[in-house]
């Protein structure tokens, strides 16, 4: 079920393609199988990685049967290491080699590649490569690796911390010792893989002709891929083309550089052929990348009325072996520093958050970044403060939310207009949290323990370029182009940087331009995923694209319409003000009198002279953005029944109210929830990867690393309000990652007050049935 | 291990003639020596679902199945839902309610929907939720795969 609230949707042209369920452009392909991926792509060579069975060591020797097909770091001397940079937080840089160079870094890492006519043969091939590794005593926990004795993952460097952050606002000590209670939480999250359905594959062809090569691969970054291969291999980005096609899937784990594209780039241009390559599941799970890895210590300072003074936390992340680019593994420990107070009104802070190397698969973005577990450790924090209150966690919540705007919280990010306090006063009402509490009450007198939980938060969605360059990267993700072009055949071109794979951008922006510039949105054509179609761009993750690609698409739109409106006024001898563009044609309003947009595009390039030089040929137009970024919000429910003698939990209901500006296209908009609560749930219950104390991975097939099915995540309830931003052009605001923030704290606050008769605190993501199990047990006070 | 047998794979009614190894499995068949890459192959474990196939009408996953063990079987894949330029019921209905996103487990859902419907057109909600439960899906959260499924049952039965 969904709710949309009012929404007053103002547009140039007065019609109003945006705010429609508009069926998706993309359906058809997919759902007929017609859908290109890259595994479909047939080649000459396959490849096989030979992957790393130890966390930790030296490599002796690969010792390989003559004849065969085999690269090693010794063929690769030549190429520079993946490396990105940081030029604040005491980042310490250290390089990733293509494959492993004389020392193994964790399970899983590529040794060698192993090429053959097949991938059966190439399998085979591999199977019969000997490794010979001494191995070291390696280290999977990051506290563990902070110890002053740990040895260290990268030789060469001062200790593990990698990167490190601390923010103390002015006089906290001050501030925090006249509060009146203090409340601590200690929370684990352990480590999450984001598992696309689709696991990542490559596919490289030299192209004797131009000696170019073309790497398609299912990347969320394509122009980013490009320069980051070019710079690894020393060759002008002209002589690489990246594509990528249909994308199964990426969440985050396809925007970083996987060393395994570098090496189809180079081996295309050392064979002159065609090699693929692709992941199987296993690969995935342990050698892709991994997030969420954290230990959060945090503690809540209230005055007496239960109003937030100060916050104190300390931050661990596990980053694994090596950082990632283009982000760095700074991603997750600086996100979290600076997003920790979320939609709080709290003015002291102190706070450090350390990225610390380990020798497991490297960490990466994965949908919500951070924000789902601080966002689960601060909900926490509330909740325990309601119980030390004794109020209600939505009336501590309503006594601390904000609500004046602009906001500028104490990490000195600005909020833009929101509806913190609404969503979740909406979310109270719709879910009827009085009944709930009479239900639950009687419940627990049969021995049902029924529990809900409020999770409300912020998505800081769709900034540009300031944004990152605050964190101090090399590179810079902000802008965004567009070019937008209207053929002689009247049909209308959109050539994007963003590189979507299954946010449904190709609709959403043909409904952003179709409004414009007067046309139907199936004569629009969105190319995108080339990097020889498309202007240079950064891709689809960080809840941007719509906000950017979409603002640069209204822009461009906007001089294609002033073009069309002074041609129409040309042609149809009225005043441009006098004109409107609707259904494909220009028409002088009151009267018969019209051209269609086809004809005038026609006319911009084959009858250029009836404009008697006042009109510039063609009818193509750029534009770039580059928003400051604005904060979307939510107040996720959940309801839940735990089993206390098995340690289950039963989610009976999921209510989102939330806020993210203008919807361009509801239907899509409500997937983007649905997809992120049912990963929220997964990572609140079910996903682990679990490393043994050697370093192995015990969860490396889907059925031990449990992605939800159909039958654990119950039916979502979404709920909107349309707050339109003054902070981008579009007025809408991002909203892919938010379901992934809220549902894991929702879910766990839920778990955690069914079971407040047992006085347990579940303060570990995944709640798994052994954990909750076993604090059942240790309460002592089970019937 | 390389010896090749001869084997006929029948797939949207079109007779593939092919030469595979034993361990060759339907899904890399299909897809590799029969060109037909709507099957998408997503865990190789027989988890997931994505490369659901319907043998002899039956709901299989090919990746768990050897393209020996489907000689001279009737196979259905994606590609052989829509007849001519209409779609069938159920690639409309996944389009209408938005049953997909990025589209890569799609092909797997809609032969497992439609090879469950033709068998039991009378589901109950409640069973049809746990067949559903059978493939992974990571972009919808399943709530738009089961409106869409419900809605072309309802479809179905009416045809």
């Amino acid at each position: 079920m969904t709710v949309h609230g009012k929404t007053d949707h103002t547009k140039g042209s007065g019609t109003t393609w945006v705010g429609r369920s508009l069926r998706r452009l993309e359906d058809p392909a997919l759902v007929s199988g017609r859908g290109r991926f890259t595994a479909d792509i047939p080649a000459t060579h396959w490849v096989r990685f030979v992957r790393s069975h130890v966390a930790a060591g030296t490599i002796d020797s690969i010792d390989a049967p003559d004849g065969i097909g085999m690269v090693t770091a010794a063929d690769l001397k030549s190429l520079k290491s993946i490396k990105p940079m940081l030029s604040k937080f005491n980042y310490v840089p250290v390089g990733q080699p293509i494959l492993a160079d004389g020392v193994v870094r964790f399970t899983g890492e590529c040794l060698a590649a192993v090429y053959a006519p097949s991938k059966d043969e190439a399998e085979d091939l591999a199977d019969q490569v000997e490794v010979g590794i001494t191995e070291t005593q390696p280290l999977t926990d990051a506290r563990a690796a902070l110890a002053g004795d740990a040895p260290h993952v990268h030789a060469g460097t001062q200790h593990n911390v990698i990167v490190e952050g601390h923010i103390v606002t002015p006089k906290f000590e001050d501030v925090w010792t006249s509060a009146d209670r203090i409340i601590r939480v200690e929370a684990r999250s352990r480590r999450q893989n984001a598992t696309p359905m689709e696991a990542r594959a490559g596919h490289a062809i030299y192209d004797p002709l131009t000696e170019r090569v073309t790497l398609t691969c299912t990347t969320q970054m394509p122009h980013l891929m490009r320069t980051a291969v070019c710079d690894i291999l020393g060759i002008p980005e002209s002589e690489l083309r990246v594509i990528a096609p249909d994308v199964g899937g990426g969440f985050g784990q396809k925007m970083s550089l996987a060393p395994e594209y570098v090496l189809l780039v180079w081996l295309a241009r050392h064979l002159r052929s065609s090699v693929a390559w692709t992941e199987d599941r296993r690969e995935n799970l342990i050698a892709s990348f991994h997030s969420r890895d954290q230990y959060v210590e945090l503690e809540g300072a209230f005055d007496k009325k239960g109003k937030l003074l100060a916050l104190r936390g300390d931050i661990v992340a596990n980053i694994g072996a090596y950082s990632c680019f283009p982000t760095t593994c700074g991603v997750e420990p600086l996100m979290a520093l600076a997003e920790l107070p979320g939609p709080y009104d709290v003015r002291a802070y102190d706070c450090r958050s350390r990225g610390v190397m380990t020798n497991t698969c490297p960490m990466a973005p994965y949908r919500g970044v951070s924000r789902p577990v601080i966002t689960f450790v601060l909900e926490r924090l509330m909740d325990k403060a309601a119980g030390a209150f004794g109020i209600e966690p939505t009336e501590l919540r309503r006594r601390n939310l904000i609500d004046a705007f602009p906001y500028t919280s104490a990490t000195g990010l600005v909020f833009d207009d929101g509806t913190y306090r609404e969503t979740m006063e909406m979310a109270i009402a719709a879910i009827g949290l009085g009944a709930f509490r009479k239900r639950q009450e009687a419940a627990r007198t049969e021995g049902h323990y029924l529990g809900i939980g409020f999770a409300t938060f912020s998505e800081r969605t769709g900034y540009g370029s300031p944004a990152f360059a605050a964190r101090g990267m090399e590179i810079t993700p902000g802008f965004e182009t567009v070019i937008l072009t209207v053929d002689p055949s009247g049909f209308v071109e959109a050539r994007i940087g963003s590189s979507p794979h299954g946010q449904g951008l190709r609709t959403s922006l043909a409904q952003i331009i179709a409004d414009e510039i007067g046309v139907d949105p199936q004569v629009i054509k969105v190319v995108h995923g080339d990097t020889d179609r498309s202007p240079y761009g950064w891709g689809t993750f960080a809840s941007r694209s719509l906000v950017l690609s979409g603002g640069a698409s209204l822009m461009a739109a906007q001089k294609i319409r002033a073009k069309l409106l002074k041609m129409a006024s040309h042609l149809l001898e009225a005043s441009p003000e006098d004109i409107k563009l609707e259904e494909g044609s220009a028409h002088v309003i009151g009267t018969d009198r019209s051209v269609t947009i086809a004809s005038m595009a026609r006319a911009a390039y084959h009858q250029t002279h009836i404009f008697k030089g006042e009109i510039e040929p063609g009818l193509s137009e750029n534009a770039t953005y580059d928003p400051s970024g604005t904060f979307s919000n939510a107040c996720h429910v959940a309801v839940v029944e735990v089993d206390i003698e098995t340690g289950s939990v039963t989610l009976e209901k999921f209510l989102v109210a939330e806020d993210a500006g203008l919807i361009i296209n509801p239907m899509i908009a409500d997937g983007q929830v649905h997809g992120g609560v049912a990963q929220g749930i997964g990572n609140a219950l079910l996903e682990e990867i679990i490393y043994d104390e050697t370093g192995n991975i015990m969860t490396s097939t889907l059925a031990d690393f449990l992605p939800p099915t159909a039958r654990e995540i119950p039916e979502i309830e979404l709920h909107h309000i349309e707050t339109l931003t003054g902070n981008t052009i579009t007025k809408a605001k991002g909203l892919g990652e938010g379901g992934a923030i809220g549902a894991p704290a929702a879910v766990i606050s839920a778990i955690n007050d069914a079971l407040k008769p047992f006085d347990v605190s579940i303060d570990e993501m995944p709640a798994t049935p052994q954990r909750i199990r076993a604090a059942l047990r240790n309460s002592g006070k089970l019937p | 291990m390389t010896d090749k047998s001869d084997i006929t794979l029948t797939i949207n009614g079109k007779a593939h003639g092919i030469r595979v190894e034993a361990r060759r499995t339907l899904a890399d068949a299909i897809r590799e020596e029969c060109g037909q890459t709507g099957t998408h192959i997503g865990c190789e474990h027989g988890v997931c679902g994505a490369c659901t196939v319907l043998v002899n009408g039956e709901p299989v996953r090919s990746c768990l199945m050897f393209a020996q063990q489907a000689d001279g079987k009737q196979i259905r894949t994606v590609e052989g839902l829509a007849k001519g330029d209409e779609m069938h019921p159920m690639q409309r209905a996944f389009m209408e309610n938005h049953g997909l996103q990025c589209g890569f487990c799609t092909p797997g859902f809609l032969m497992l929907a439609v090879g469950v419907l033709e068998r039991e057109p009378d589901i109950s909600d409640h069973d049809l939720v746990d067949v559903l439960s059978s493939n992974l899906c990571r972009c919808t959260g399943y709530q738009n795969i089961i409106r869409a499924v419900r809605a072309a049952a309802i479809e179905m039965r009416q045809s």
